[in-house]
């Protein structure tokens, strides 16, 4: 994984698309059923990390995606 | 009346206002509003000042929602509230709700992102938010209502024509209750860029260039845009009176026409709203001569007030009953126009006070009613006509009266 001031970025996307607290954009959680994302939410979301990383995700890329630990393992992964 | 109409009738079910909620410039709320009507008018473009969608919705939801959208929910919810909640079968219980342009400000922002960003970058929720029907489908999705959900698009009587819809519905048997109303939300500038609702309603040259709302005034130069939503929850009367509801008015009938003229002017002499106000009277089952109150559509354009004008002085004799036209007040506010004026109609109805018609000065020698004007006007509550017309000419009335075990 890459380093805090990384991950505060990917938080605080997840915070300002999906208005959860900062504190439960943590690793573990999943996406439809601990920040109560649906299909449309994620792909605002993942829009809005291919714009403040400058990375493009490729929709294929998000099969099996669930948690916010894989997001950021995808988003890291292209750094 | 003729034979079908009177068939029609015997067969038909009474249809009761239970509750009314509104967003306006002038007032949210049913008490703010009918206050505000009768002070004077806002200035400008009349937008609603501090709407917080907060209020009615989590922030998350308040994002995905077209302000248009956020005031049909917002309305809905005052009402239903108004109305001591919903008392119906779900699959019993529709809503009809219209919209003008719908989702126009959440259109202009995405264009934006689209023009400068590219299509990668556009809103997955732009159609969901944008579309006419978002209203009344988060009216539906809130309050679990699994009848029919439309949405009516006539431009400027789209408030109208929604609550004639429900009223039938109800009337007709197929539902016990109806959320309906209108709303809309296209005059605000995004992300810096000026409006472009306005824009186009300013080229189209139907808007005042005074910046004052003066209907049926000599001076009269346009109408005033405006925003706002109005509803009201409609219940078959039986089942409103054996449940103790609060019963403000009866919808006694409605009509609709279409001028087949122009896209914009009103046919020569009203003769679509002549046929429209005619309608609705025979679908109430009412004579001329029993309408005590017309609030008319009255937008302060030259020639929608004379044309109107023209119409009520061909059904209802020179000058007719006292005419108002909130619009003073209000501006125009499109699809939100006429729920607001049927919200008008039932709270004169309740107060047994006519609002003024703000912004009348020196009235058209050229119009010929009596035009109530100079602060609100006592009156014996009986039937009321309120009219819309919208581009595209359509044309839509109702009529109104008070409630009567």
């Amino acid at each position: 994984m890459a380093d805090d001031a990384t991950f505060d970025k990917f938080r605080s996307c997840a915070v300002e698309v999906l208005q959860v607290p900062a504190d439960k954009v943590i690793p573990e959680a999943s996406f439809s059923g601990d920040l109560d994302a649906d299909s449309l939410d994620l792909v605002e979301f993942v829009m809005a990390l291919e714009e403040a990383f400058e990375i493009t995700v490729d929709e294929s890329e998000l099969q099996g995606v669930e948690t916010v630990g894989q997001a950021y393992e995808l988003v890291t992964s292209k750094l | 009346m003729t034979l079908a109409a009177e068939h029609a009738h015997r067969r038909r079910r009474r249809v009761a206002v239970t509750g009314i909620g509104v967003v306006s410039c002038c007032g949210t709320g049913k008490d703010a509003f009918f206050d505000g009507l009768c002070a004077p008018a806002p200035q400008g473009i009349r937008r609603v000042p501090d709407f917080d969608p907060t209020a009615w919705f989590d922030p998350k939801v308040a994002r995905q929602t077209d302000r248009f959208a956020q005031f049909s929910v917002a309305a809905a919810a005052m009402a239903i509230e108004d109305a001591g909640g919903l008392h119906a079968d779900p699959l019993r219980a529709g809503v009809i709700f219209g919209t003008g342009v719908g989702g126009l400000e959440t259109l202009q922002e995405q264009l934006g992102v689209l023009i400068a960003k590219g299509a990668r970058r556009v809103s997955p929720r732009l159609v969901p938010m944008m579309m006419a029907n978002a209203g009344a489908a988060a009216i539906s999705m809130r309050w679990e209502l699994r009848g029919p959900c439309e949405t009516v698009v006539t431009a400027c009587a789209a408030g109208t024509h929604s609550i004639g819809n429900a009223f039938r519905l109800i009337a007709d048997g197929r539902c016990d209750l109806v959320i309906t109303g209108g709303a809309e939300a296209a005059i605000n500038d995004v992300g810096g860029q000026p409006s472009i609702g306005v824009a186009a309603f300013t080229n189209m040259t139907a808007m005042s260039t005074s910046g004052i709302s003066r209907p049926f005034d000599v001076r009269r130069d346009g109408f005033v845009i405006a925003e706002g939503g109005a509803a009201l929850v409609l219940e078959e009367y039986e089942r409103a009176e054996a449940r103790g509801a609060h019963i403000y008015a009866e919808v006694l009938g409605a009509a609709s026409t279409a001028d087949a003229y122009h896209i914009t002017a009103p046919a020569p002499g009203g003769s679509g709203a002549i046929a429209c106000m005619e309608l609705a009277l025979e679908d109430a089952g009412l004579a001329p001569g029993q309408i005590t109150h017309i609030n008319g559509h009255g937008t302060s354009t030259p020639l929608n007030d004379l044309a109107e004008a023209e119409a009520i002085n061909k059904v209802f004799g020179n000058p007719g009953p006292p005419v108002t036209s909130i619009k003073g007040v209000t501006g125009h506010s499109l699809a939100a126009a006429g729920a607001l004026e049927a919200v008008a109609v039932i709270l004169s109805l309740e107060r047994q006070l006519i609002p003024p018609t703000d912004g009348l000065d020196q009235l058209d020698p050229e119009i010929h009613l009596d035009v109530v004007t100079g602060g609100p006007r006592p009156f014996s509550p009986g039937p009321v006509l309120s009219n819309s017309f919208g581009f595209g000419g359509h044309n839509g009335c109702l009529v109104i009266g008070p409630a009567s075990p």
